[in-house]
């Protein structure tokens, strides 16, 4: 069955040239929709999105995936990942408090919105802890704090300098990871390939330069991988978790994942993977219009 | 091949250019946006936004 399916961006990085490649060469029609040049009508969807069988939402910037999914769900058009999965990554509180609320392992939090209470929270966990911005993305903007007066500097900084955002602190226990950690890439909880993130830095982002390499997931680490799926609502994620002595904590969830570097590590055809899965997904949104019509 | 909008050196392109793709200036390492592809043309990249990221 050919599928008509939007493309929603601002920038194609390889991980868009993967896909779109893949669904050209199975013949599915792509319409490239670039949020920039789009606007969004509250009553009604613009003709430029007539036939759209589903809509891959791979915008850059996460306030825009914010909005334009709630569009495209408005429209009455399937987008994946759905508004709510979006809305739950996006936002590291929001990611946190779904996978302590659905029993997943994840390194101990606390929020304060002003420097004083965030001092507290960070002099409970003692030093080094991690303070992270709350949207962010590639490992920008974290610090991992050694001493008082470090904290004092960064608090001052983020309160004085940073907009709104950056006056909701998000600190968090210093994990002590095995200089890795592992990007697991999973579609509805399922995985299609696994790789570790390994770097000198504490920071291990493949954004940031970390050397990748295979990892074969053992049964504990899928099941934590579904679970961590469903609690953020599904989807095409990326998963990443660190190892602890012989277990494992989450620390997130991303929702427009990228998975360019995983693509280079593994043996698995992921573009084909995900292809496989958005085609699964056409299907089912399909039937599911058929019942309801 | 290309001008570079920033510095005028000759920017070489691949054969599968998509419009959205990033193009780096080997001349002056400016990042160019691919706005249209028959014939190509180059823009000069929107920079890096804080909520930008996966």
């Amino acid at each position: 069955m050919t599928l008509q399916v939007g493309l929603l961006y601002s920038r194609i990085r390889k991980d868009e040239k993967l896909l779109l490649t893949e669904l050209r060469e199975r013949d599915h029609e792509v319409t490239k929709i670039d949020v920039r040049k789009q606007t969004f009508d509250i009553s009604a969807a613009p003709a430029a999105f007539d036939g759209l069988d589903i809509v891959v939402d791979r915008c850059l910037a996460t306030s825009r995936s914010l909005y334009a999914t709630q569009f495209f769900e408005a429209y009455g058009i399937p987008v994946v990942n759905s508004h709510e999965t979006a809305a739950i990554c996006a936002d590291k509180v929001q990611n946190s408090l779904a996978l302590e609320k659905a029993g997943v392992p994840t390194p101990a939090t606390k929020v304060a919105f002003t420097k004083e209470t965030a001092m507290d929270a960070i002099e409970e966990f003692g030093y080094p802890c991690v303070l992270k911005p709350v949207v962010g993305s590639w490992g920008r903007l974290m610090a991992k704090i050694d001493s008082e007066s470090a904290a004092e500097a960064i608090l001052e900084h983020k309160a004085t300098l940073g907009h709104y955002e950056h006056k909701v602190f998000y600190v968090q226990e210093f994990v002590e990871k095995p200089g890795r950690d592992i990007r697991v890439l999973a579609t509805d909880g399922e995985p299609i390939a696994a790789m570790v993130r390994s770097s000198d830095h504490w920071i291990t982002n493949a954004a940031k330069g970390a050397e990748t390499d295979v990892f074969d997931l053992d049964d504990e680490a899928v099941a934590l991988v579904r679970k961590a799926s469903d609690a953020v609502g599904g989807g095409l994620l990326g998963i990443d978790l660190m190892e602890i002595g012989d277990s494992y904590t989450v620390h997130e969830v991303n929702h427009t994942v990228e998975f360019k570097a995983l693509d280079d590590a593994v043996e698995t055809d992921v573009a084909a993977t995900v292809v496989d899965w958005l085609e699964g997904k056409a299907d089912a949104a399909a039937d599911e219009l058929e019942v309801t019509a | 091949m290309t001008e570079c909008v920033e510095c005028g050196a000759e920017v070489s392109l691949h054969d599968d250019l998509e419009v959205g793709e990033i193009i780096d200036c080997t001349t002056c390492g400016a990042e160019l946006e691919v706005v249209d592809t028959e014939p190509p043309v180059l823009e000069r990249a929107p920079e890096l936004e804080e909520d930008w990221g996966e």
